[in-house]
C-alpha cells in the first residue's frame, strides 16, 4: 500500500472521504456537539460585544476626549489596536494563498478558520480608525472618493488615504477568497443535513453547486489567480500601514525598515493567533486527526522564523536611530525605549517577542501544547506593546521638550479594546457552530494527494494511518 | 422561463456511479477515446488531471481576471490624477499636482480589487450559477456527489448516445450504477 506520504501525519486516523467529512460536517449536523465550553466561550464573546457598544456609543456620545488621546499623542490606543488586528488578520492570508501557492498542501486543514479570523480581525481593525474621527457619519468625505455637495475630494497623497484603499480591498478580496472556498463545502452540508430547513438554506448558500468537472475547472483557476492576487496584497496592507509612520517626520516613526518589519510581525502575532484557536478547538471537537501535531509543529515554525525576522527589525530600528547622526532619533529609539518612562514596554516587548519564542527552537517543547498555547500568549501580548512602543510611545517626545506629554489610557480605551476581542471571540464561536470549520473539499483532495492518487483503496475499506510518533 | 410550466420529461443522459477518483479518471479517458463529446463528471473535489482526460479546456477566465486588472489600474490611476489636477488641483508642499509615486498604491489596490472582483463574479456567472435545479439531481444516489462517490454522465444530445449501447459501454468500465435520469 502507498501509505508512505501519509506518514507525513499530515491526516491521521483511520480516514476515507465520508469519515473526514462527517468529522467536520457532524460539527453543524449534530449540534448536540457543542456543549458547555462552547456556551461559556460564547457568553464570555458575547458579554464583550456589550462592553463594545456601550463603549462606541459612550464614544459617539461624548467624543473621543473619552479617551486618554492627547496633543502631542494624537494616536493611541485606537491606531494600536487597528495595527494589531489587521497583523492578526495577516496569518490567514498567508495560510491561505501564500502557502497555496508555495504548493504546501498541509495548508488544507488549517485555512478555513484563519480566513475566516482574517475577515473577524479586520472587522475589529476597521472600528477603530473609522471611530477615531469621532463622527464617522461625517468623515465620509475624506475617505471615499464620491462626487459631494461640497466639491471636495480625498487627498490621494495621504499614507491615511492609501490605509483606506489597503484595508477595504483586504476585507473585500478575504470575503470573496472565503465564500468562494465555502460554496463547495455548503453544498457537501446540504446533501448531509436531514433538517429539511437548514437544506433549503444551504442549498441558497451553495448557489445549486453540483461538483461538475467543468465548475471545477473555472473554480480551481479562479482560486489560483486569486491566491496570486492576495499574495502581493497582503504585502501591501501591512506595508502601507506601516508607511502611516514611516513617512512621517516623527522620532520614532521614521524607519525605511518598517514595511517587511511590520508584515513579518503581523505573520507573527497571526499565527499565534491561529494556534491560540487552534489547539483548543481541535481538543474540543476531537479533529485532532485532521489537525495534527505535523500542523502545530509547522505552525510553531513559521512563529520562531517570523518572531527572527521581527528581532532583526528590532536591531535595525536601534541602528539606523545611531546611523542617521540625528539626536531626536537617538533620544526617542535608544535612550527613552531603555531608560524613559515607558521602558517598562519596550523591556516587556523584548521578553515577548524575543526571548519566549525562542522556546520553539526545541522539538519537544513545539510538541507540547501547554508551552505553545503560553508562548502564543507572549507573543500576542508582545506584538501589542510592540505597537504601543513605536505609536504613542514616540509621540510623548517631540523635537522641542516643551512639547512632551505623558500618555495615559482611559477605562473606555481598554473598555473598547476588550469589547473588540469579545466581539472577535464571539464571531469565531458563531463561526465553529453553523460554518464547517475545516475546508472539507480540500482535505479529501489532501487524502487523495497523499494516497498518491490512488484512492481505489480506501473505497474498500478505511486507510489505516500510521503514526509516527507524534511530529518529526 | 419555462419553469413553472409543465415540462416534457425528456432523457438528460445516463449517469454512471464510482466508488473511487480513479476509477472515474480512467472512465472519462476511455469515454473520450470512445468518442463520446457531451460529458460531464461528478465530484466531491477537484481531480487533478480530470479536464485533461476529458479534453476540456476553457481559458476565459485568466483573461477575463487580467482585464479586470486592468480596468482597475485605468479607474484607480484616472481617478486620482482627475480629482489632483483636473477637478481640484491643490498644491501640498509644492508637490506636483499629478504625484506619480503617491498615487501608486491607491492604482495597485483598484487593480487588486477589480480583478478579484471579476474572479469572483465570473466564477459564479461562466459556471451558470446559481442554478437551483439542475437534471443531474434526479440521478439516485446523487447526495453523494458531494461526499465520496464519482458520477459520470454522457448526456443524450451526445451524437453517440445509445441509450443500450451507451449503458453497456459505462458499465463495462466499472461503475457501481448505471441509471438513465430523467430531464
Amino acid at each position: 500500500m502507498a501509505l508512505t506520504p501519509l506518514n507525513d501525519s499530515m491526516i491521521t486516523g483511520s480516514q476515507d472521504y465520508a469519515s473526514i467529512d462527517n468529522s467536520i460536517s457532524s460539527m453543524i449536523i449534530d449540534q448536540k456537539r457543542h456543549t458547555r465550553p462552547w456556551f461559556i466561550m460564547f457568553t464570555f464573546g458575547v458579554m464583550g460585544t456589550g462592553l463594545l457598544g456601550a463603549a462606541i456609543t459612550w464614544l459617539l456620545y461624548q467624543g473621543v476626549g473619552i479617551w486618554g488621546n492627547n496633543i502631542p499623542t494624537a494616536w493611541a490606543f485606537d491606531i494600536v489596536n487597528f495595527v494589531w488586528w489587521i497583523g492578526i488578520g495577516h496569518a490567514g492570508t498567508l495560510i491561505s494563498a501564500i502557502l497555496l501557492l508555495l504548493r504546501q498542501p498541509w495548508r488544507n486543514s488549517i485555512n478555513r478558520f484563519s480566513e475566516a479570523m482574517t475577515i473577524f480581525a479586520v472587522m475589529c481593525a476597521g472600528m477603530f480608525p473609522l471611530l477615531h474621527t469621532g463622527r464617522p457619519w461625517v468623515a465620509i468625505y475624506w475617505l471615499f472618493p464620491y462626487p459631494n455637495i461640497m466639491g471636495l475630494w480625498p487627498q490621494f497623497r495621504s499614507p491615511l488615504m492609501w490605509d483606506v484603499f489597503a484595508v477595504s480591498t483586504y476585507f473585500s478580496v478575504s470575503l470573496m477568497f472565503w465564500f468562494i472556498g465555502l460554496v463547495p463545502d455548503f453544498a457537501t452540508l446540504r446533501d448531509q443535513s436531514k433538517n429539511k430547513f437548514a437544506r433549503v438554506l444551504l442549498a441558497i448558500a451553495c448557489l445549486g453547486w453540483r461538483g461538475s468537472q467543468r465548475h471545477w475547472h473555472r473554480y480551481e483557476q479562479a482560486y489560483l489567480i486569486l491566491a496570486g492576487l492576495s499574495t502581493p496584497l497582503v504585502l501591501s496592507v501591512h506595508s502601507i500601514v506601516s508607511f502611516d509612520f514611516a513617512s512621517s517626520v516623527v522620532p520614532g516613526w521614521n524607519v525605511t525598515v518598517f514595511p517587511p518589519y511590520f508584515v513579518a510581525g503581523a505573520v507573527f502575532a497571526g499565527f499565534a493567533m491561529v494556534l491560540t484557536f487552534a489547539i483548543p478547538i481541535r481538543k474540543l471537537y476531537k479533529l485532532e486527526d485532521l489537525i495534527t501535531m505535523r500542523h502545530i509543529d509547522w505552525m510553531a515554525k513559521i512563529t520562531l522564523a517570523t518572531g527572527l525576522i521581527v528581532a532583526y527589525g528590532y536591531t535595525l530600528e536601534l541602528f539606523y536611530a545611531w546611523y542617521s547622526g540625528n539626536p531626536n532619533e537617538w533620544d526617542m529609539t535608544l535612550l527613552r525605549r531603555l531608560s524613559g518612562p515607558y521602558a517598562w514596554a519596550y523591556a516587556a516587548l523584548i521578553i515577548c517577542n524575543i526571548v519566549a519564542p525562542q522556546a520553539f527552537w526545541f522539538p519537544s517543547l513545539r510538541r507540547n501544547l501547554t508551552v505553545v498555547m503560553i508562548v502564543c500568549q507572549f507573543v500576542s501580548v508582545g506584538m501589542w506593546l510592540e505597537r504601543f512602543v513605536i505609536i504613542p510611545m514616540s509621540l510623548t517626545a517631540n523635537y522641542l521638550p516643551s512639547a512632551n506629554r505623558m500618555y495615559y489610557p482611559t477605562f473606555w480605551d481598554f473598555g473598547m479594546f476588550a469589547g473588540t476581542i469579545g466581539f472577535f471571540i464571539a464571531l469565531m464561536f458563531l463561526f465553529i457552530r453553523f460554518m464547517p470549520v475545516i475546508n472539507i473539499f480540500e482535505v479529501k483532495d489532501l487524502l487523495y494527494k497523499l494516497l498518491g492518487h490512488r484512492d481505489s483503496q480506501i473505497a474498500l475499506k478505511p486507510v489505516e494511518v500510521e503514526t509516527v510518533g507524534g511530529a518529526h | 422561463m419555462s419553469h413553472g410550466a409543465p415540462k416534457k420529461r425528456g432523457t438528460f443522459g445516463l449517469v454512471a456511479e464510482f466508488s473511487s477518483a480513479e476509477a472515474l479518471l480512467e472512465a472519462a479517458e476511455q469515454a473520450g477515446s470512445a468518442g463520446y463529446r457531451e460529458t460531464d463528471a461528478y465530484t466531491p473535489f477537484p481531480v487533478h488531471g480530470l479536464s485533461d482526460a476529458m479534453r476540456f479546456h476553457d481559458i476565459r477566465m485568466p483573461w477575463l481576471i487580467f482585464t479586470g486588472g486592468l480596468v482597475g489600474a485605468f479607474t484607480g490611476f484616472t481617478l486620482q490624477w482627475y480629482t489632483a489636477t483636473i477637478d481640484y488641483p491643490l498644491s501640498v508642499g509644492g508637490k506636483p499636482f499629478n504625484s506619480l509615486p503617491s498615487f501608486f498604491p491607491v492604482t495597485f489596490e483598484c487593480t487588486i480589487l477589480f480583478a478579484a472582483l471579476t474572479a469572483f463574479i465570473c466564477t459564479f456567472a461562466l459556471n451558470g450559477l446559481p442554478k437551483p435545479y439542475h437534471p443531474v439531481f434526479n440521478t439516485p444516489g446523487f447526495q453523494r456527489a458531494t461526499v465520496d462517490r464519482f458520477f459520470f454522465a454522457i448526456e443524450k444530445s451526445d451524437p453517440m448516445y445509445d441509450s443500450e449501447a451507451t449503458r453497456k459501454f459505462l458499465e463495462g468500465l466499472g461503475a457501481i450504477a448505471v441509471s438513465e435520469v430523467e430531464n
